[in-house]
């Protein structure tokens, strides 16, 4: 291995990132994961008709590899992590060293802990002297995402050849599917950020096609476009961002036009060597691409109505991977955003407050929803919030564990709701289900696990995580705790809120599905073991997920099996900030725990005690008390009605600002035609009238008559000749002009 | 050098444009074969600028792509109204400006 140990790379600056090109082979050749579904769309699409099962197999087939080599790569990444002792790293640390001693590197990062990510670039292509490289850069985020993409789409690859069996696009819909995996993969492992806008447009391609995949219905396409066209808005402003940042760090690198590297650009900027306003500049720019792949607040709109797209394609890419694009892109580029928003140390900023204020949002419109997609979809909304304002806060490794753990548990919960809706044919809660428990054991066993994780009860996974994220605010310091990289208490505030209303939407959720008696038609029955193998995976890694990051000090396991998450996920190299991690506290983690369960307790009593005793009264399963808020305060029923009307933001984008621009600008152009282009093109032709009239006597008649009749015979003659070869038809035009090109081009041969 | 192999690539992607565009009658499928007649020259702009270590040909390779796809927008609306108003977009049906 030796010759292929080389030292760990530094910059045209002399400045230390932290990263190796050693290694072991998997971790060099971390391409190969994305590279599988992308050989399995390839396939799909050219040969899947002809297979047997629509092609499916062979997706199956390559993404299960994909996850095989996915958990060796892990497994390589841990040994790595913890044993590796190699040559280059021993002179990486040595070269640190020196940089810290000059001042240069950011803490000397790579100093203390001699493990480094693994790079790996090829040239893409050059452009006179700057060169723009391709590659991997596999470190903890990264081999994270590896396994829980590939996991999550194995499963949905799975649970999809039931769902969607039959369908006249069956083939197509397996094909996007890889599309999507690949593309997501390659996001993941980008080592710069031209490479993660490209694979970032992939995703977002792929979400628009399988949004739209039954285009035949109206609704779908519009939902798909929405999506789209909302994407595109946000993409603007990573395109905007990845711009300013190539440039910026092309002004603090002597010789260099810029750079795309993520590495490169994070350690410039934890170092202190890039303008600041540039990186607040950027940053914003960068915000405004998560707020819109992440469904943050202002630009989520499309999110819940992509839900219009088969419910599978809702777990895998609108719950699990896909939305969390935006979250993993910030904690990749986290040295820009840390300094950019300076988290260290504030009580707010942009981000943390964006965060904050999706969650809150997105949990009181999951109480107005009858589509029981659409409540999981604004929880989602709520749940990625979370992470956005975890990451804000500084608490990275939390928004990641969060993001980890969410994704298993939302995975269930949307392939549970898919299954119930497969056995009712609707997705409306309201009018179609209830009672299922009885008919659907399996499906709503794994959503009630699904959803106490989703709630954030100990000991499932969904409250480590969240309790993770509620510690690392740093805002119960006023209560007595410790930790966090400032005092974001009103971020605090928020989290414990969206908590509880987590907690009450979820207990509806569950109520007006499973419980009361069935209102749809017909008899509902399980689905098959293709649907419920899947749900009962996720449902296990949601209630076990969490075990993996258990905080320090804890008290019944050693030492050893706490924060593993953390220890293995957060980089510990020059290119990551250095924040600072909470104290966990047995205070807070009560209270929260006694915040779930009061709005557990309060939707509970709503639901399982009034609303059962006026159903029985009534005779027949409600949904809602005849005589609620609602209909006796005019101020519960005017909010209730703003939450129905999604906060009139789809009214606003559509109406006010997409018709208050195009109204103006037809109005003034209709305005520029008629007043200045008519008047120009009508005097022009009342001038020309009168020369024209003048010619016409003195000139026209005499001379230029006698000329054009005699040619006009002469053309008449040749016209009926020629007119045999006008055909009318295109394609022969274009044959006797590529004919004539031909001639044309012989003749030049031969004479020159 | 490549560039043999390169521009044979392009003659060859030139001659399938050439004959998708007399040959095929479907108008999405003419438009299809027009682009890859485009493409077929952005090969050789490329193929030459990297030969002669230049970035001219790989900027106007650039212009040509913008400009094919404003020209596709045209071509796709055209046949979109051709559709509308003939419910067709067999090419040899139109043939109004026969002489």
């Amino acid at each position: 291995m030796t010759d292929l140990l080389t030292l760990a790379a530094t910059t045209a600056s002399g400045l230390s990132l932290g990263i190796t090109e050693g290694g072991s082979w998997l971790l060099r050749n971390a391409w190969l994961i994305p590279a599988l579904p992308a050989l399995s769309f390839l396939g799909i699409l050219f040969f899947g008709k002809r297979m047997p099962r629509g092609g499916s197999e062979l997706g199956i087939a390559l993404v299960g590899i994909a996850f095989v080599l996915s958990l060796l790569t892990a497994a390589a990444w841990i040994d790595h992590r913890d044993n590796f002792e190699g040559e280059e790293v021993h002179r990486a640390v040595a070269a640190a060293e020196d940089h810290a001693d000059e001042g240069h590197a950011a803490e000397g990062h790579a100093a203390g802990h001699p493990s480094l990510a693994v790079h790996n670039t090829v040239t893409w292509f050059e452009l006179n002297d700057v060169t723009f490289t391709a590659g991997t850069l596999v470190d903890g985020p990264a081999v994270m995402m590896l396994v829980v993409v590939t996991l999550v789409s194995l499963l949905v690859h799975v649970y999809s050849t039931e769902y969607v069996a039959g369908d006249q696009r069956y083939t197509h819909f397996f094909a996007f599917l890889s599309l999507f995996t690949a593309s997501m993969l390659l996001l993941v492992v980008s080592e710069n950020t031209l490479q993660l806008l490209v694979s970032w447009e992939l995703v977002g391609v792929c979400s628009f096609v399988l949004i739209g995949h039954w285009w035949e219905e109206k609704p779908n396409s519009d939902a798909a476009l929405k999506a789209f066209l909302t994407n595109r808005v946000g993409d603007m402003g990573l395109i905007v961002g990845v711009t300013i940042l190539f440039f910026t760090v092309g002004s603090a690198l002597p010789g260099q036009f810029g750079s795309f590297s993520i590495a490169e650009t994070n350690a410039l900027a934890g170092a202190g060597r890039l303008s600041h306003t540039a990186l607040l500049v950027a940053s914003c720019c960068l915000m405004a691409a998560v707020m819109s792949k992440s469904g943050q607040f202002l630009l989520h709109t499309w999110l819940p109505d992509a839900m219009a797209g088969p419910t599978p394609v809702s777990a895998l890419i609108h719950a699990a991977t896909m939305v969390v694009a935006g979250v993993f892109m910030i904690a990749r580029m986290y040295g820009v955003f840390f300094e950019g928003f300076s988290i260290g140390g504030s009580s707010i900023n942009l981000m943390a407050l964006i965060g904050g204020l999706t969650t809150l949002v997105g949990a009181c419109l999951a109480f107005v929803q009858r589509d029981i997609k659409k409540v999981l979809a604004y929880s989602t909304i709520s749940q990625l919030g979370y992470m956005v304002m975890a990451l804000g806060v500084g608490a990275w490794t939390a928004a990641l564990f969060h993001l980890f753990t969410h994704a298993f548990f939302k995975a269930c919960l949307f392939l549970g709701s898919g299954s119930a809706a497969h056995a009712v044919h609707s997705f409306d809660m309201k009018s179609d289900m209830g009672g299922l428990r009885k008919h659907m054991p399996h499906t709503y066993r794994t959503f009630v696990i699904g959803s106490i994780a989703l709630a954030g009860l100990p000991p499932l996974a969904g409250f480590w995580s969240k309790d993770e994220i509620l510690v690392g605010t740093g805002g119960w310091g006023l209560f007595g705790g410790t930790g966090g990289n400032g005092a974001y208490t009103f971020m605090l505030v928020m989290g414990v809120t969206t908590a509880a209303l987590t907690a009450a939407y979820m207990t509806r959720c569950i109520y007006l599905t499973f419980f009361g008696e069935f209102r749809g038609h017909g008899t509902p029955h399980e689905s098959g073991p293709r649907i419920v193998v899947p749900l009962w995976i996720l449902a296990g890694l949601a209630i076990v997920a969490g075990l993996l990051n258990l905080p320090k000090g804890f008290p019944l396991v050693p030492g050893s099996l706490q924060e593993r998450f953390g220890h293995f996920v957060e980089p510990v190299a020059a290119y990551f900030p250095s924040i600072s991690h909470g104290t966990p506290s047995w205070s807070l983690a009560i209270a929260s725990t006694l915040v779930v369960l009061s709005g557990i307790a309060v939707a509970g009593w709503y639901y399982f005690v009034k609303v059962e005793a006026a159903s029985k009264a009534a005779g027949e399963s409600l949904t809602e008390l005849p005589d609620g808020l609602t209909s006796r305060y005019p101020l519960a029923k005017m909010g209730h009605t703003f939450l129905v009307q999604k906060y009139y933001l789809d009214h606003l984008y559509t109406d006010i600002i997409a018709g208050g621009t195009k109204g103006p600008v037809a109005a003034a152009a209709y305005k520029v035609d008629q007043d200045v282009i008519d008047g120009v093109v009508n005097a022009a032709g009342e001038n020309a009238v009168k020369a024209g009239n003048l010619v016409y006597h003195r000139f026209d008649q005499l001379v230029v008559d006698g000329i054009i009749n005699t040619s006009g015979r002469a053309s008449s003659g040749a016209g009926g000749e020629l007119r045999k070869i006008q055909t009318g038809k295109v394609q022969d035009y274009a044959a006797i002009l590529f004919a004539a090109a031909t001639v044309l081009a012989g003749i030049l041969i031969v004479i020159v | 050098m490549l560039l043999n192999q390169f521009l044979l690539l392009a003659a060859a992607l030139f001659a399938i444009g050439v004959y998708g565009v007399l040959a095929r009658r479907n108008g999405v499928l003419v438009l299809m074969s027009i682009e890859l007649i485009l493409n077929a020259v952005n090969i050789n702009l490329v193929a030459f600028s990297a030969v002669r270590a230049t970035v001219g040909g790989e900027i106007f390779a650039l212009f040509i792509i913008a400009v094919a796809a404003a020209e596709v927008g045209v071509g796709l609306a055209m046949v979109l109204l051709l559709y509308r108003n003939r419910r067709s977009i067999d090419l040899a049906g139109i043939d109004q400006l026969r002489g």
